[in-house]
């Protein structure tokens, strides 16, 4: 399966999505102008590696920052992580970053999905 | 030329620190937003504030670019807005001024009384509550971002809508962030 990469920019953020060597990350900062068209190939990537995921994956979520536009997309990205099997989200934050640690928090409440917490 | 002068007695009485009136785009917004940060951080602003006014610099930002009703009587651009900070000795305060058509201006309104009249869970209700179920509008909004303004301020958002015209207001909006409450 292909492999996603997109560098990170000063309003998007860094992505890996490498089913072979197991790299699953979305880091930085997101507030692109259309969150939507951003966060679209990522979606269909999801949708495709759904097909025939690895026995188990762990897909890193490392922001520093993202807008409300991006947080409704960050929110379709783990609602099409839901149902793949043995999946599980590492959420980190700066570790004097409430409003972050917060904010996974927030989706850990609105997906089906174990969450560990992790600072940097 | 002495609007020079007035202008500028009127930013430090105010304690502006950063003043951009003109088309908002993206482009534009990046650019205030770096500028800012640079401001923020030479001036060794505590990190858990200076991404507090950050974030509340970005929806403001956006909601500019997305929101501002355009004017067409020729003299103001579309998109033609102003951008404020201050910075009193204890608290940010982000500002801002654009052109909204008198029909919006009763929603727009109900919306933040709305957020006004919550407390901290009631806001956190409310931003689940139009996360799961808002689809993203063709301006590019999720309709959080007053929501989230609020959150991050930890104070009640600040507006009015002076007259400009038959057929416009001018919202302005202040929203305030306390650095003294680490």
């Amino acid at each position: 399966m292909e492999i996603l990469n997109l560098e990170g920019t000063e309003d998007t953020p860094k992505i890996i999505l490498d089913k072979k060597n197991g790299i699953f990350e979305i880091s930085g900062r997101s507030l692109p102008e259309d969150s939507a068209e951003f966060y679209r190939p990522v979606l269909e990537w999801i949708e495709k590696y759904s097909a025939d995921a690895n026995p188990s994956t762990e897909f890193v979520f490392k922001l520093e920052y993202f807008n409300t536009a991006s947080s409704k997309l960050i929110l379709d990205v783990l609602s099409a992580l839901e149902d793949i099997k043995s999946m599980k989200i590492l959420w980190y934050f700066h570790e004097d970053d409430e409003d972050m640690e917060e904010a996974g928090q927030e989706f850990s409440e609105l997906v089906e999905i174990p969450f560990e917490f992790k600072t940097y | 030329m002495n609007f020079i002068y007035d202008l500028h007695r009127t930013m430090m009485s105010q304690k502006l620190i950063l003043v951009f009136q003109g088309d908002f785009t993206q482009e534009s917004t990046k650019s205030i937003l770096s500028m800012a940060e640079r401001n923020l951080d030479s001036s060794g602003e505590e990190s858990s504030i200076k991404r507090k006014v950050f974030n509340v610099m970005v929806e403001a930002l956006q909601n500019i670019v997305k929101h501002s009703d355009e004017l067409v009587d020729g003299q103001i651009r579309s998109h033609a807005a102003i951008f404020l900070i201050g910075k009193e000795s204890n608290r940010y305060c982000i500002m801002t001024g654009n052109p909204i058509r008198k029909e919006n201006v009763s929603k727009l309104k109900d919306a933040l009384d709305r957020i006004n009249s919550l407390d901290k869970d009631g806001l956190k209700d409310l931003y689940k509550e139009i996360i799961k179920n808002t689809t993203i509008s063709d301006k590019g909004g999720a309709g959080l971002g007053f929501v989230d303004m609020a959150r991050k301020s930890g104070e009640k958002l600040e507006f009015e809508f002076p007259e400009m015209n038959t057929e416009y207001c001018f919202f302005c909006l202040k929203v305030n962030v306390p650095r003294d409450n680490e």
